[in-house]
């Protein structure tokens, strides 16, 4: 008899605990970072582009980022859409030249964090030499690439990154290409920091982004996401939750990995974790060094065009 | 599968140490919260949200630690997790 009022009284303690708490806790936190008249977004029921811009706001809160120098610009493709969903200064460029609009605003006021968040297919397939060469120059910009294996806004063809073997709308019978492998090529371009997370691993993709936030340099973060729509649903995996379920199985994170081994393949296991980080003069600087030898005390040090 | 969940949850009478607060009307149904929470302390629903789809509600019997692991998954930002004050 004891007991059973005993247990009572904890259940009741617990309830008044709990509505206390929940007035306190009404608002999500990624809520300030976000623009709340457009949620609920575009994005299929399963799509892996929510959970990583989940991610990204965590990190922009835990990072303390300064919201008034801070920049958001993506390319086109449903990864695109970031830039409109989040309230901060964002930029909508056009296909493939989110890298190069980036540079742009990072080299007339080198005081903001740049941060460009985009697909596989703009950044790597259309904007593949802006790539290479903002990540030759290591110019400060902190690059989210959002990797579904696949063009999805326009339909399902298959991409750059679309693993082998994979069916595509293009590709009914399998894709016979080898697929690029990102953080591989990022490397050797020469990028201070990559990583890749797939959107079953938040929490480590939104330390990852965190610690780039802190970078000086190109960075690179791969994440790789389910696209149920178009992707999964012609490879076996009905839904999101099937295609994440997959990533939970077969992703392997190992000491000492390298990015030549991280090429992805059906069936095989999925490479992730942290590859390089390592240290580099960025452009300005490179620059400013440059031409301080070369003109001595005539050279001004360039400190952006806007002030 | 779902039974040995029920199992589980009813094997560990532990309390609570925090909740999660759902904004069903957000909720798209992908179910990654329901999926990868790891006390199994979330069930699909059985009405309908206004978009449609089947949202998550807290299964009373299981102990949620209030980890936030759903509100990290979450692409909808529909749902979060927090603890109690006094587990703080």
């Amino acid at each position: 008899m004891t007991e059973s009022v005993v247990t009572d009284h904890t259940k009741q303690e617990t309830i008044s605990a709990d509505q206390n708490r929940v007035e306190l806790c009404e608002k999500n936190p990624a809520e300030d970072f976000l623009r709340m008249d457009r949620i609920p977004h575009i994005w299929c029921p399963g799509c892996g582009i929510g959970t990583s811009v989940n991610a990204f706001v965590r990190a922009l809160i835990e990072a303390k980022v300064d919201r008034s120098k801070l920049c958001v610009v993506s390319g086109i493709g449903c990864s695109g859409r970031v830039s409109g969903y989040l309230n901060v200064d964002a930029f909508h460029t056009t296909h493939g030249r989110a890298i190069p609009f980036a540079t742009g605003l990072k080299l007339a006021n080198p005081e903001l964090t740049v941060v460009v968040y985009s697909g596989d297919g703009d950044l790597s397939a259309i904007g593949g030499n802006h790539l290479v060469h903002a990540a030759r120059r290591n110019i400060d910009i902190k690059v989210v690439c959002v990797n579904n294996f696949i063009y999805s806004m326009t339909g399902g063809q298959a991409a750059p990154t679309t693993p082998m073997g994979t069916i595509a709308s293009t590709a009914p019978y399998g894709f016979c290409e080898y697929a690029l492998n990102l953080p591989h090529f990022v490397e050797a371009c020469g990028a201070t920091y990559i990583a890749r997370w797939t959107t079953f691993h938040v929490r480590q993709l939104q330390k990852s982004m965190q610690e780039s936030f802190a970078k000086k340099g190109f960075t690179f973060i791969e994440v790789i996401a389910p696209c149920p729509t178009l992707y999964g649903r012609r490879n076996q995996y009905r839904q999101g939750v099937d295609e994440m379920k997959m990533f939970k199985e077969v992703s392997r994170r190992e000491k000492d990995i390298e990015t030549r081994d991280a090429e992805i393949k059906p069936g095989e296991k999925i490479v992730i974790g942290k590859f390089v980080d390592r240290e580099r003069e960025t452009w300005l600087e490179s620059m400013q060094h440059h031409y301080k030898e070369v003109l001595g005390d005539a050279y001004y040090p360039y400190t952006g065009a806007m002030i | 599968m779902k039974d040995s969940k029920m199992a589980t949850a009813e094997k560990k009478e532990r309390q609570s140490r925090g909740n999660v607060n759902i904004n069903k009307d957000r909720c798209k149904g992908c179910g990654f919260c329901v999926e990868f929470c790891p006390t199994h302390a979330l069930r699909f629903s059985e009405d309908f949200n206004a978009l449609g789809y089947h949202y998550p509600v807290r299964l009373e019997e299981a102990a949620c630690t209030g980890c936030d692991q759903c509100g990290a998954f979450c692409p909808d930002f529909a749902i979060f997790g927090y603890r109690y004050k006094s587990h703080t």
